[in-house]
């Protein structure tokens, strides 16, 4: 009894100091953004100064309007064709169906820095070149895989005499699509969309690469500017996105369930 | 006439033949119920009419037409399947009227449609429920209505009641019957349960290996069976080896066995012939005091009683013989009692 209680115990610690470590230098941050001192004394002079200045400044703004503008066109693009090819991989069988499957993995496992490089030069050769065309053609060859694992994990446990029991009442191959199979695969497709808004939204070395000088993201640019001189320009930047992005991960979980029914 | 034909429909895997030449007519409005073990075809055989699969040769036919270039969805058949299917991202409600909401079917009537289809079996009012909040045997009432609500021309049940317990399945098996009663629709309906074919159907085929063994109404095959595999997959039965002699079954022992009609194989003196005896036509009595048609000594191996019967296992010989006496009131053979096992040339019925 006492034994497991102090294990429990132990667990709620060791939970705890999971969650710390994750968020206690995000927390750190989100409070310095609203601290007047740009050198982070203590104790905190409150202000939204630096929220006013990223007001001001059209370069980060500019670069924060390419990242969602990307991550956003990212998304939708690599969780339809994603989504796509996952269907095709489960329902069909064809002449090198395996290897194509097995060849869906290293992309991610391969550094991005030499995945960016390759595209860098293959860009060039090909005639794209580099720019936020450049920029969205990599993220979603980059976010591809991750939709069509995560698609594929959750076909895996459709029963496939849902479809057949739709043809039998007479249903075409499509409206079975839309209306039995699309729906039992939405929360995958909004998981591998998910993954791939962060992997857009994220990526800094292939964005890097291919980026111009006076196109960029938002990493690319904090980046630049960090290299320049810290701003908490940037803390702010990155408390407004924090806050955004946890608030659309929250309600996905709630509507979603991931984890499991209730 | 016939609502669904197959004809020499054979099917190949490979080198594996899962149908080979099978031919049936299923009558119109009949209850035709498709037994065999796994492996023995019948899924395979229900796909193909239903269109999931095709033959390698032969025709299948829906209300008189060759059906071989016409789609699953444009087949207007209603299927169970064995987990019923059911669309879990909608209401019950919603299920039953996906295949009227397919064809475009107007909401009135599909209300209307909808609402009887759950009376008839009996789950009006559980529209708006989720089906993962139903019973077992609500999924099952739910997958049936969906099936029939679009007046489908027949209805492929595939081991529709083998997810159910005990208890609920025969008590679904009366409720199927009552339903398809009540719409006349030609039902197809595989099985590897040989009670459940025997009470529900009409007529039963037993497939085996990929062939149709035997065909006709469930008296007919149960006392009539064709073969040995007939003979004890539809029922329990005794089977008895032995020569063919001037019409009777001469054991190794050199009893005879007198039989209903002639053995087939009387042709050729001494060839190997065998019949079944259905262990409720065999009676048993103290030893030597027995008349009858056939007599074989026997001793109790194993006493099973179940109420309104008791089974006997007995050592005849070195083959064990199955009797099911009733408890009409006299005194039980113990076990490890000698008796005399008899039984009528009526009951013992030359296999093929």
């Amino acid at each position: 009894m006492t034994l497991t209680r102090f294990l429990g115990g132990l667990g709620r610690v060791y939970i705890g100091l999971v969650l710390a470590f994750l968020y206690l230098p995000i927390a750190i941050m989100a409070v310095m953004s609203f601290n007047a001192s740009p050198f982070y004394q203590l104790p905190i002079d409150w202000s939204l100064d630096w929220f006013a200045a990223l007001a001001r400044n059209d370069q980060l703004i500019a670069a924060t309007w390419n990242s969602l503008y990307i991550a956003a066109i990212t998304t939708a693009i690599a969780t339809a064709l994603g989504t796509a090819a996952a269907l095709a991989l489960h329902r069909y069988t064809f002449r090198g169906k395996k290897l194509l499957q097995a060849l869906l993995f290293p992309p991610i496992a391969i550094p991005w820095l030499i995945t960016g490089t390759a595209m860098l030069i293959f860009f060039f050769a090909v005639g794209i070149g580099r720019g936020l065309h450049a920029i969205l053609l990599g993220h979603v060859a980059l976010a591809l895989p991750y939709v069509i694992v995560v698609v594929s994990a959750r076909l895996r446990t459709f029963a496939p005499e849902l479809e057949e029991a739709a043809l039998s009442l007479g249903a075409s191959p499509w409206q079975t699509t839309r209306r039995v199979t699309l729906p039992w695969i939405a929360p995958g497709g909004i998981a591998g969309g998910l993954f791939a808004f962060a992997v857009s939204f994220d990526q800094f070395v292939v964005s890097y690469f291919l980026s111009t000088p006076g196109q960029t993201t938002l990493p690319v640019h904090i980046y630049a500017a960090i290299r320049k001189g810290f701003t908490p320009e940037i803390n702010a930047v990155s408390t407004i996105i924090i806050v955004l992005s946890m608030t659309l991960m929250l309600l996905t979980a709630r509507f979603f369930r991931f984890g499991g029914e209730k | 006439m016939a609502e669904v034909t197959v004809r020499d429909i054979s099917r190949f895997y490979g080198a594996h033949a899962a149908l080979q030449q099978v031919s049936i007519d299923f009558p119109d409005g009949g209850f035709y119920g498709l037994l065999g073990p796994s492996g023995s075809g019948k899924t395979t055989l229900l796909r193909m009419i239903a269109g999931f699969d095709h033959p390698d040769s032969g025709r299948i036919t829906i209300g008189g037409a060759d059906v071989a270039g016409t789609p699953v969805q444009h087949r207007q058949i209603g299927m169970v399947f064995q987990n019923y299917a059911l669309f879990p991202n909608m209401s019950v409600f919603d299920n039953v009227a996906f295949g009227l909401s397919v064809r475009g079917t107007a909401k009135a009537e599909t209300g209307k449609r909808v609402s009887e289809a759950l009376d008839l079996v009996q789950l009006g009012g559980l529209g708006g429920r989720r089906t993962h909040q139903l019973s077992g045997g609500q999924r099952q009432r739910v997958a049936l209505a969906r099936a029939i609500v679009t007046r489908p021309r027949v209805l492929l049940l595939d081991e529709p009641l083998s997810a159910l317990d005990k208890s609920l399945r025969v008590g679904m098996q009366v409720e199927l019957k009552r339903i398809q009663r009540e719409v006349g629709i030609t039902t197809i309906f595989v099985t590897h349960d040989q009670e459940e074919a025997l009470t529900m159907s009409d007529r039963i085929g037993i497939l085996r290996d990929g062939r149709l063994e035997q065909e006709g109404p469930p008296e007919e095959i149960y006392d009539n069976p064709a073969s040995e595999f007939a003979a004890t997959f539809l029922g329990d039965a005794n089977i008895f080896r032995g020569t063919a002699e001037s019409g009777g079954l001469t054991l190794a022992d050199g009893t005879r066995l007198r039989c209903r009609q002639p053995l087939p194989a009387t042709a050729t003196p001494n060839a190997p012939a065998a019949c079944a005896v259905r262990p409720e036509r065999i009676v048993l009595h103290p030893r030597g005091d027995a008349e009858g048609d056939n007599r074989l000594p026997a001793r109790v191996a194993k006493r099973v009683f179940a109420g309104n019967s008791i089974s006997y296992l007995l050592d005849w010989q070195d083959q064990t013989v199955k009797v099911f006496a009733q408890n009409a009131g006299s005194p039980p053979f113990e076990e490890g009692s000698e008796v005399t096992l008899s039984w009528s040339a009526q009951s013992t019925l030359p296999l093929g």
